[in-house]
């Protein structure tokens, strides 16, 4: 018997705009010391369907339609909600996507940890104690006896993410539920707490749900996969069987938008467009303090027409690398050669005409564009603003714009929030694009968008990258991506350059530990190869 | 081919704005937009009241005295006989007006003043809100008790002096909106594209930091009809023979006792208006909060 089997499981979500079915009828299994995966973009239900089984919907306007979970042969959907809360927490225990909320900032971390088993367990309190430091152990915090009365500031967002196992770990469950356990993380951390989860589900035989948006994360790890589009299962099987032999159009598609392969070198040397020499950039944290090195010393060039990756951690200066370059940031020292002039010390209408000729696409496509304004008023103050089209022309400038980012022309008087992410982003690159720049800095351009709309975005900025000649800075933490797409690539560490090279260079030959580090981290590395 | 993509413009769909949106949300709050329609009407009435007003202004009717409301005078006479519906019409026209021009003075001065500071920020901003913050803690009244008295009693500088006051929460509210928004990648967008920070200001991050401007305003407003009230009726207000609500008041409280009417009717007068502003800016409140969904 399986430890967890459910079967048909339906739940809609009753709103005044009509009913919505969240998860229509899905069944899957979890075996006790297996990893279950759940695959899915924003909306697919992944989520619900495993919160509903826990109770956790509320409802109204939660709805289940049918179906049943047998949790070691008990039906959970039938039980009350005293039942639900024994289980909860004893049996089945989660871990959720951003440690930071999850903790309680004005409680030691020790007394979290005590909190479900004195609950759950007839210990004293000195046993919960020698209980909780033995787990903190386990999940690889260093020196639990003393960071037991800790509050969660004191963590980073990696150790706040083991605590949170560990609390979940508490009470011996039988069932793990990670709900995209590692998406806040940067990518080095994200693959210890992968190895974690991994460890600790084979030492303690239990099973493991894994949510997850990234087919990549789960490669490694899963044991059964199970796809998930608009609240149904579209395929579901062995890990082997779906990154081999998968059947449906969405799940290779998903397999598709896995970047694999590296950028072919270019083929002479182009001359130099942008030279960056000696560039630091610190922000001041308040008197009889020392500032904040965001980027230290940094020289690199930028050769015309190439897209030079910049790779690096969060905290390691890649953003604020962009940001300088572009004066959005006030530059400590060192200079920025643009095409032969020093861009760091361009003051009023010089500083505007090399605006002109340098633009950014931002990371978040909900924040980076006015919400008060139309596609149509976001497009237009660029052209009118640097005189590229007259108040005349606008109109056929604006729609010649929204052609070559691909967004339909009957959008033309929408506003942001009727986009989707994607939708959105392509605005945020046709704006950048319509000054007609030479240099775009792209600052994680799809790291917030579900995994199939990266790769459409990624098309889009290279054939546009070609159409146009741009030269592009393209910052992120996501290496895979940046392999596709660049020509060379620097990896940044604390705000330093640590190395340098060809995508190819660096992924077949990293010469520091840093790099080598940073690539064994990939997630899903082993299905590239 | 250019009128033709032209017409292609005109003809797409047109999206629904964020002020479309609280518009269709205010709509359902019956509350609010009944204080809405009763604001409008209030406000026809004072600009038309010359017109339609029953009887002149200062006609008196010695004879008759201080009667209860009857089917001439429907909310009877004062003292000197002079019809209290005229009286309360032509007292709305003042109070309602210090209440939107001064608002309006206070409005002006106070976004401007916290856009610039949040958006330059620095030392600018500093050397600003310190000003702010000295104002605030002049006692208002002996301020304006001394505008009076250097100036001589001006209704104009009456609504200068009540909106030089209320700027001051005004402007401390924008400056923390701004600089919220300055967060925001659309701004660093804006910069990146060269704008102007005149423009940037204008267009960008005034226009988003609207809504809880727009709130505070409704509430603003009935605080500057009390403030105007009160000042009537200390004696430093409006003068007779011209008049507002906050002074018929005064009057009223003098012979509440023998009669009760010359109190009441302006009361309430003020106190619907009082409320169809609050319950307006409950409703805008939600309305404008993006947070609430759109069902």
């Amino acid at each position: 018997m399986s430890l967890l089997e459910v079967k048909d499981l339906a739940v809609s979500f009753v709103t005044r705009m009509g009913t919505n079915k969240a998860v229509d009828g899905i069944s899957f299994t979890v075996d006790t010391g297996k990893i279950t995966a759940i695959i899915g973009e924003s909306g697919s239900g992944k989520s619900v369907a495993c919160y509903s089984m826990l109770g956790l919907v509320p409802m109204p306007p939660g709805r289940i339609d049918g179906g049943t979970a047998l949790f070691e042969g008990q039906d959970l959907l039938q039980m009350s909600e005293a039942q639900l809360r024994e289980i909860r927490g004893r049996d089945v225990a989660m871990i959720f996507q951003d440690p930071m909320t999850c903790l309680n900032p004005f409680m030691t971390i020790g007394k979290q940890l005590m909190e479900p088993l004195l609950y759950h367990q007839q210990v004293s309190k000195e046993q919960a104690r020698a209980r909780a430091i033995e787990l903190l152990d386990e999940v690889g915090i260093r020196d639990p006896e003393s960071t037991f009365e800790n509050y969660p500031h004191q963590f980073s967002g990696g150790m706040r993410q083991r605590v949170m196992i560990a609390m979940a770990l508490i009470n011996e469950p039988k069932l793990l539920i990670a709900d995209e356990p590692t998406t806040a993380l940067d990518v080095t951390i994200q693959a210890q707490i992968l190895k974690l989860i991994a460890n600790l589900q084979t030492k303690r035989d239990i099973g493991v749900i894994f949510i997850s948006h990234d087919l990549a994360v789960v490669a490694d790890i899963a044991d059964q996969i199970v796809v998930m589009q608009q609240g149904k299962i579209v395929e579901g099987g062995d890990s082997e069987h779906i990154f081999h032999h998968a059947e449906h159009p969405y799940t290779r598609k998903l397999l598709a938008a896995i970047p694999a392969d590296s950028k072919a070198p270019m083929p002479n040397e182009p001359d130099t467009l942008i030279e960056v020499r000696k560039l630091c950039t610190w922000f001041d944290q308040g008197r009889n303090k020392e500032p904040v090195k965001a980027v230290n010393d940094v020289s690199f060039d930028i050769r015309r027409g190439e897209v030079l990756g910049l790779v690096g951690e969060s905290g390691s200066g890649k953003s604020t690398i962009g940001r300088s370059i572009l004066r959005l940031v006030p530059v400590t020292s060192g200079s920025v050669n643009f095409d032969g002039t020093d861009v760091t010390t361009l003051q009023g209408n010089g500083l505007k005409t090399f605006r002109r000729r340098m633009q950014m696409i931002f990371q978040d496509p909900f924040a980076s564009l006015n919400p008060r304004m139309t596609v149509f008023d976001t497009l237009a103050e660029p052209l009118l603003l640097h005189g590229i089209e007259n108040s005349k022309s606008v109109a056929s400038g604006v729609l010649k714009l929204m052609d070559d980012v691909g967004l339909a022309r009957n959008f033309v008087r929408k506003y942001p929030h009727e986009f989707s992410g994607g939708q959105r982003q392509r605005i945020a690159i046709g704006r950048a694009l319509a000054t007609r720049p030479e240099f775009i800095v792209a600052d994680e351009p799809v790291s917030a968008l579900d995994v199939t709309i990266q790769a459409q975005i990624l098309d889009l900025m290279q054939d546009l990258g070609k159409e146009y000649g741009l030269t592009m800075l393209f910052v992120s933490h996501d290496l895979a991506v940046v392999r596709h797409l660049a020509d060379r690539i620097l990896v940044l560490y604390k705000g330093e350059i640590v190395e340098q090279g060809s995508g190819e260079d660096l992924f077949e030959r990293p010469q520091q530990d840093y790099t080598r580090q940073l690539l064994s981290s990939i997630p899903g590395r082993a299905l590239l190869e | 081919m250019t009128t033709e993509i032209i017409t292609d413009i005109a003809e797409a769909e047109q999206g629904s704005s964020l002020w479309h949106d609280a518009w269709l949300r205010l709509r359902k709050n019956r509350l609010a937009l009944a204080g809405g329609i009763i604001l409008v009407g209030f406000s026809l009435i004072a600009l038309l009241t010359p017109w339609i007003a029953p009887y002149a202004y200062d006609a008196q009717n010695l004879e008759l005295g201080a009667s209860p409301p009857s089917a001439q005078h429907w909310l009877g006479t004062d003292i000197f006989g002079r019809d209290l519906l005229t009286q309360i019409m032509y007292g709305g026209r003042v109070s309602l007006a210090v209440g939107f021009v001064a608002t309006s003075v206070a409005l002006l001065i106070g976004v401007t003043w916290g856009a610039i500071a949040g958006y330059v920020g620095g030392k600018v901003d500093a050397v600003m809100m310190r000003l702010v913050d000295i104002l605030y803690a002049l006692p208002f009244m002996i301020f304006i008790v001394l505008l009076m008295v250097v100036f001589g009693r001006n209704i104009l500088l009456l609504f200068l002096a009540i909106g030089a006051v209320e700027w001051l929460t005004m402007a401390r509210i924008m400056r923390g909106q701004v600089q919220q928004l300055r967060q925001q990648e659309f701004v660093e967008a804006a910069i990146s594209l060269g704008l102007p920070p005149r423009t940037i200001i204008r267009r960008h991050l005034i226009p988003n930091a609207l809504g809880p401007i727009i709130v505070y305003t409704t509430l603003t407003i009935p605080s500057v009809m009390l403030l105007e009230a009160f000042l009537s009726f200390l004696g430093l207000g409006i003068q007779p023979p011209q008049t507002s609500w906050g002074l018929l008041i005064s009057y009223g409280a003098e012979t509440m006792e023998e009669f009760p009417w010359l109190l009441i009717f302006p009361g309430l007068a003020l106190t619907i208006t009082l409320f169809s502003l609050n319950f307006l800016g409950d409703g805008l409140r939600d309305a404008l909060d993006v947070r609430r969904s759109k069902d």
